[in-house]
């Protein structure tokens, strides 16, 4: 076989933690393989420590997250939507490549996948006022409920769609103004890294949101076990963790975000508009607070 | 909500010193040492006639008064006297199963195919004869519980009717609650309440349920199953059909079989943080619907400019309501170190002129303690805070000698390592605690792993709006404190819980949104 005219540079896929792309602390890596079972790369099997470094960063991130004026967050993420049509060919080749699909079917998925962060982005400056309320209590008080972000937000993303899927649950609690730790597809983890190379050159702050790669069998229950995480979207999680990672979120009384009953990880359209886009899933990642005050002269 | 007997002293606002108004009083007085009231208020007992005891109560499941399956019964008894009111059927997990098997069919039949008109009429009549019950329901109440009658009658009472009136409203408004979505019921809702307020803890669960279209088994806590089984009859009178409402009174063992019901499709608890724990560990796994209303140690904050004798009122509200028994009470003070003496001050005054006695005398401020263990639990803490070395304040007042009562307590000197600065007491127990600056206040408040309720007392308006904000707490009270309402979203943040019970956000509990 002939030597070509110029060697690829190939890409070192690397764990995405507080703005950095560090790679695992335990140095160890796995093959991460193509639809076809050819090997692509080694991506990082990252450890329970790399996990817990990711949470030490998304809680340092938070308060200024979710400190941001709600149009400035809106703006952040549309701003992922700017930088992802840039890199548009190389998602729709990773995608193509993972997910083992068509081009034209690849391209419609990345294509989709900007759409929906410019749909997200635009509830930022909305969402308190569609799920917020004044309320008119039987007494002479001013009385209002705000939604504010719950704060830290492990997110076990969709196995199967690497990144259409990542995107339509990430987009959520990041819009909500919470700080994400990712656990990527553990079989399809490239397009999440490629998602993270957009974030860090975005407006998104270091630390608002973490990606690792690795085994979801080693890092889900860390993450369920952690008591800094405040809530888990668990869509993502292997059917055959769910019941011990439920158990285990309910020691700090984590708010847990569930596929809807019925609803398959594996056969999910996720291009279907209605189906994932929806405000109940940033307002899984929100609270209410209501505030009391005397009204007198 | 009630205000507590006011008689304290008057204050200089500006300076904050106490001006003595008592000079020619006899330093029997009370007023800051502790001394007893010197003149004793007559009795004013509520009648007990309006309320007809029976010997026994029997579940009530399908609309009809059942025995337990195996037979077995329990006493109920009045804490402030600790004489047996009735005997209670005891439910058993066999109860729980009919109690559901008797929900599904009326969701199935009756209730499912209701339209949300239809549904609002049977809330509304249930909210009319709440109200004309009343007093009936406040006497029974305080007999059962042990909280005062001035409480029982003007809060707990009128705010349950209430609430079936709010979401008598919402039943046929469902789709301009939830914009572009269809909200359809879940189905039958597993719901568990507490001791504390047992009529209103019934309204605030039965009453959105049954709005957005849910049957529901309800379990009252066991020391207070009477006003719920008495509910079991306005059911009746309402004709609501047989089915759409169970009451199954029993263990908390009991309670974890409707938990972990397999065909509940939706549980509700409202209870100390541990039991939500192992409640959120009974539905793992499956598909069904959770909501939880849980414990808390709520900081109710003193800044310097704050008006003393308002907030003293607040306090006081915050921490003796209903003996101090509520999850968001406000058990932690903070006060801001340049006022710390005056306001402490302030408040042992205030605590003299506390009346401790029979819930059933209208000028009840703290009646008894709910129960036996309750009490003990209380008195733990309170000599856990004094064996690690805060420094406690008691009026001297006069106890009933029979019943479970405590005297209103104040602890000095608390750090936030003690166990009382730390543990929900669920009692009337206010730990002191100070501060300097508004960032060590919002450090302090939120150094729990609680995160229920909140109070701030500042009559600066950016401030309280800065401080709302910083507050991880579901409910801030600014300048007030314990204000319930129906059109009220409440619940918590962190270990307090998660969901919303109240406006139109205690809706999206109980239903499932689907597409147009």
């Amino acid at each position: 076989m002939a030597v070509a005219d110029r060697i690829d540079v190939r890409k070192t896929y690397k764990l995405y933690i507080g703005g950095a792309f560090p790679r695992s602390e335990s140095g160890r890596s796995y093959v991460v393989r193509a639809a076809d079972a050819s090997p692509i790369a080694n991506a990082c099997r990252a450890s329970r420590k790399d996990l817990r470094e990711a949470v030490r960063a998304a809680r340092k991130a938070a308060d200024g997250w979710a400190d941001r004026t709600a149009m400035n967050r809106g703006q952040v993420l549309y701003r992922v939507a700017e930088l992802m049509e840039g890199r548009r060919d190389q998602f729709v080749a990773e995608v193509a490549q993972a997910e083992g699909l068509r081009e034209a079917k690849s391209r419609e998925l990345v294509a989709r996948a900007i759409d929906r962060w410019v749909w997200y982005a635009g509830w930022a400056d909305k969402i308190s006022q569609v799920l917020g309320s004044a309320n008119p209590v039987a007494a002479p008080y001013f009385n209002f409920t705000i939604p504010e972000p719950t704060g830290v937000v492990g997110l076990v993303a969709p196995e199967q769609s690497s990144l259409l899927g990542l995107v339509s649950r990430l987009a959520p609690p990041l819009v909500a103004g919470n700080a994400v730790v990712v656990i990527a597809s553990e079989t399809r983890p490239l397009a999440a890294i490629t998602l993270t190379e957009v974030l860090a050159t975005s407006d998104v702050p270091g630390g608002v949101v973490n990606v690792l790669t690795g085994l979801k069998g080693e890092l889900v229950p860390v993450m369920a076990g952690h008591v800094d995480v405040d809530a888990i979207d668990v869509w993502g999680v292997p059917e055959a963790l769910r019941t011990d990672v439920e158990l285990t979120a309910a020691d700090n009384v984590k708010r847990l975000s569930r596929r809807p009953a019925g609803v398959s990880d594996a056969r999910f359209d996720w291009l279907d508009d209605r189906a994932t886009e929806r405000p109940e899933w940033i307002a899984a990642f929100l609270e209410m607070k209501t505030v009391w005050h005397p009204i007198g002269v | 909500m009630p205000r507590m007997a006011t008689r304290t002293p008057s204050a200089d606002a500006r300076t904050g010193e106490i001006v003595r108004t008592n000079d020619a009083a006899p330093s029997s007085w009370g007023l800051g040492d502790g001394a007893a009231i010197p003149w004793e208020y007559a009795p004013a007992p509520e009648s007990r006639d309006v309320v007809t005891l029976k010997e026994r109560y029997g579940l009530f499941i399908g609309g009809r008064d059942v025995a337990a399956s195996d037979g077995q019964t329990f006493a109920t008894i009045n804490p402030a006297t600790e004489e047996p009111l009735a005997l209670v059927a005891r439910g058993t997990p066999a109860d729980m199963d009919r109690g559901v098997r008797a929900a599904r069919k009326a969701f199935r039949r009756s209730w499912g195919s209701l339209s949300g008109r239809e549904r609002a009429k049977y809330l509304f009549r249930i909210a009319r004869i709440l109200q004309e019950r009343s007093r009936e329901f406040a006497v029974l109440e305080s007999m059962d519980s042990g909280k005062p009658i001035k409480e029982s009658r003007d809060v707990d009472v009128p705010l349950a009717a209430a609430h079936f009136w709010y979401y008598a409203g919402w039943a046929d408004k469902l789709e301009y609650a939830f914009p572009g979505r269809v909200a359809r019921p879940l189905g039958v809702a597993a719901q568990i309440i507490p001791w504390n307020f047992p009529l209103l803890m019934l309204a605030w669960k039965i009453a959105p349920a049954l709005a957005a279209g849910n049957t529901v088994v309800l379990k009252p806590a066991s020391t207070t199953p009477l006003s719920a089984l008495l509910f079991a009859d306005v059911c009746r009178q309402a004709d609501l059909p047989p089915g759409v409402v169970n009451i199954i009174p029993g263990p908390g063992e009991v309670g974890m079989a409707l938990v972990t019901n397999p065909d509940v499709d939706k549980v509700a608890f409202t209870g100390s943080t541990d039991i939500g724990k192992r409640i959120a560990k009974g539905v793992a796994g499956s598909n069904k619907a959770l909501t939880l209303e849980l414990g808390g140690k709520a900081a109710n904050i003193v800044f310097d400019d704050a008006p003393l004798d308002q907030a003293v009122e607040g306090i006081v509200n915050g921490i003796y309501f209903n003996q101090g028994e509520v999850c968001c009470a406000g058990s932690r003070l903070l006060a801001q170190e340049s006022i710390v003496e005056p306001l402490i001050e302030k408040l042992k005054d205030r605590l003299a002129t506390i009346r401790v006695g029979d819930p059933l005398d209208k000028n009840t401020d703290v009646g008894a303690i709910n129960s036996r263990a309750q009490l003990e639990k209380i008195t733990e803490l309170v000599a856990a805070g004094q064996a690690e070395g805060a420094e406690m304040y008691q009026p001297a007042c006069d106890l009933p000698a029979r019943g479970y009562f405590f005297r209103p307590t104040l602890f000095t000197n608390v750090a936030q390592s003690h166990r009382i600065a730390r543990e929900e007491i669920f009692g009337p127990v206010l730990s002191v605690l100070t501060f300097r600056t508004p960032d060590e206040a919002v450090e302090k408040a939120n150094n729990t792993p609680y995160g229920l309720s909140a109070g701030i007392w500042t009559d600066k308006g950016s401030r309280i709006l800065h401080m709302v904000k910083k507050m991880k707490a579901g409910v801030v009270w600014a300048n007030t404190f314990n204000r319930f309402d129906p059109t009220s979203p409440f619940g918590g943040y962190k270990e307090s819980g998660f969901g919303r019970e109240g406006g139109m956000h205690g809706l999206h509990a109980y239903v499932r949104l689907e597409d147009r």
